[in-house]
């Protein structure tokens, strides 16, 4: 009987061990999310989300730049990662046999690895430097190399689960293997690879150090691809810093503002990838 | 000895097929296959398990090669024309395929599941003709009562049985000279597997069927010539009638009493 008894103390224990080490990474994420709506919520107001920032000791100034440039940054990465990275994925689930596959896969995993102050080093070498001077488009660029990798990968998966039959069915039908990648293929796995590229948009937007010497920042509205950009990351960086109390607390606005699009590009793809699952 | 095996149907041939040899990586998975399908029949690939009628069937409309290290040998006579010289994506729509589990496409729907021979290759059909194609092909597949209200939703909605017809529907679209059907009851209730027996004897009247089966029964209700094969060789073709009755090969005998396989 006493026996029996341990043994059910025992089980409980274990299960109330498990429980508190699976709620331990959970921690963090609900610290930083309490941390900086606490902070940063009484900052956020309609002038903060689209009004240029005002120079320090003048009160109220918002943002609206750095949003703008952030999702500037974000369309134009894409722009150029997403045909690269999907016809990549393409080439390596489909086509790639033998070495030469192999050797494009260990790149995309190295250079997922690659630390992304480095890969804004290379968008300077690569962009900046030729032309003279910052702007969107070397920020752009340090960008589209982070999201490469992410959607080369997540788009071969995607095209490795689709049943081999599919592929079978359409070149059956006498359609080439071109078109059966493009009209059978790409569609079937279209809700996989969007959420591939949404999760690389979250990865890289919340990212400071390759804009630091490519995109630069700039206090002003800007549209014009050739010339510096501001980005929140950047701002956030600036003003969190600098020695102005309002400054700071923008810093904490910025943040907030930052960390709801990310977590919400993440929760869009947790959901596309929840709906695809459930298929 | 061996050649008094091989029948040669009488009648109109539509394939040829010499000296026939497939490899998976050197290793032969059909070994000099000769004989002749003729057209507007129902011809039986039987066979037990891992003989090469899959294969077999996968080289007349050159799925086979699609497979890393496959290669075939030989000569595939379609109506005088050896395919394994002609572009494979022509053979393709000359040599029609439903395959073990019903394939359609999930993001397309029954409409556009029928006319997916068509759409893949853009080519553009006219609103009426796209409208006769698919009630044609899905009344020859015999799906068409079931599913004229609903011809919109998804392929993947229908049941496992009519998801096979809406295969035979697709391949059908495109009026091929031949449709193959590589065990297209194996994934399949015996309700449905009926639905499809019979409708296999249906469609000979318009096309000719090469259907493999591990199912001796049903080669024996649906076709009009058996070819029996074991270990990647051809062992005996005939009249089914024929086979069924008078086996001439002991191993042919053996398989059809059920001693292996």
């Amino acid at each position: 009987m006493s026996r029996l008894f341990y043994r059910k103390l025992k089980d409980r224990l274990a299960l109330a061990a498990i429980v508190l080490l699976a709620f331990l990474p959970a921690f963090p994420l609900f610290h930083i999310l309490y941390g900086i709506l606490k902070q940063g919520l009484s900052v956020l107001s309609w002038e903060f989300l689209t009004h240029l920032p005002k120079p320090p000791g003048e009160p109220g100034g918002g943002v609206g730049n750095a949003i703008l440039g952030t999702l500037m940054l974000a369309v134009m990465a894409s722009g150029m990662a997403v045909p690269v990275g999907v016809l990549c994925g393409v080439y390596l689930s489909e086509y790639a046999r033998g070495k030469f596959g192999e050797v494009v896969r260990v790149a995309a995993d190295v250079l997922q690895g690659v630390p992304s102050i480095v890969l804004g080093i290379v968008a300077y070498l690569w962009v900046v430097k030729p032309m003279g001077h910052f702007s969107a488009f070397s920020g752009a660029v340090a960008l589209a190399v982070m999201m490469l990798p992410v959607i080369v990968r997540s788009t071969e998966e995607i095209l490795k689960m689709i049943p081999e039959t599919l592929r079978e069915a359409s070149l059956a039908l006498g359609v080439n293997y071109w078109r059966t990648v493009l009209k059978v293929l790409i569609p079937t796995g279209m809700v996989g690879i969007t959420t591939g590229i949404l999760l690389s948009l979250a990865r890289i937007m919340g990212e400071t150090a390759p804009l630091l010497f490519t995109a630069f920042g700039n206090p002003f509205w800007n549209l014009n691809p050739l010339q510096p950009v501001e980005a929140l990351p950047l701002t956030v960086f600036k003003y969190a810093i600098s020695p102005y109390e309002e400054w700071i607390l923008q810093a904490w606005g910025a943040s907030v503002v930052l960390t709801l699009m990310v977590l919400g590009l993440n929760l869009i793809s947790r959901f596309l990838a929840w709906r695809l699952g459930g298929r | 000895m061996k050649a008094s095996t091989i029948h040669e149907p009488k009648g109109p041939i539509i394939f040829d097929i010499r000296h026939l040899w497939a490899y998976y990586n050197d290793k032969p998975a059909i070994r000099e296959v000769t004989f002749k399908i003729p057209e507007k029949k129902v011809t039986a690939i039987m066979g037990p398990s891992g003989c090469g009628k899959t294969t077999f069937i996968r080289c007349l409309n050159r799925l086979h090669e699609l497979t890393p290290g496959a290669r075939v040998e030989g000569e595939v006579l379609l109506r005088g024309q050896n395919i394994l010289e002609l572009d494979p994506v022509l053979v393709r729509r000359k040599v029609g395929m439903v395959f073990q589990r019903p394939n359609p496409f999930p993001t397309m729907t029954i409409y556009d599941n029928v006319l997916a021979g068509y759409k893949l290759l853009g080519q553009k059909l006219k609103r009426e003709e796209a409208d006769a194609t698919v009630e044609e092909a899905l009344r020859k597949a015999a799906l068409w009562e079931e599913v004229k209200d609903s011809l919109h939703k998804r392929g993947t909605y229908l049941s496992g049985g009519q998801q096979q017809r809406l295969c035979i529907a697709r391949a059908l679209a495109v009026k091929p000279e031949v449709l193959l059907m590589d065990e297209p009851t194996s994934a399949l209730d015996p309700k449905s597997t009926a639905k499809i027996e019979e409708l296999v004897v249906e469609l000979k009247n318009t096309v000719t069927i090469v259907i493999v089966t591990h199912n001796i029964a049903q080669a024996g209700r649906v076709s009009d010539y058996t070819a029996f094969f074991y270990l990647g060789e051809l062992v005996e073709y005939a009249p089914t009638s024929q086979i069924f009755t008078v086996p001439q090969d002991p191993r042919t005998e053996e398989f059809l009493k059920g001693k292996f396989g």
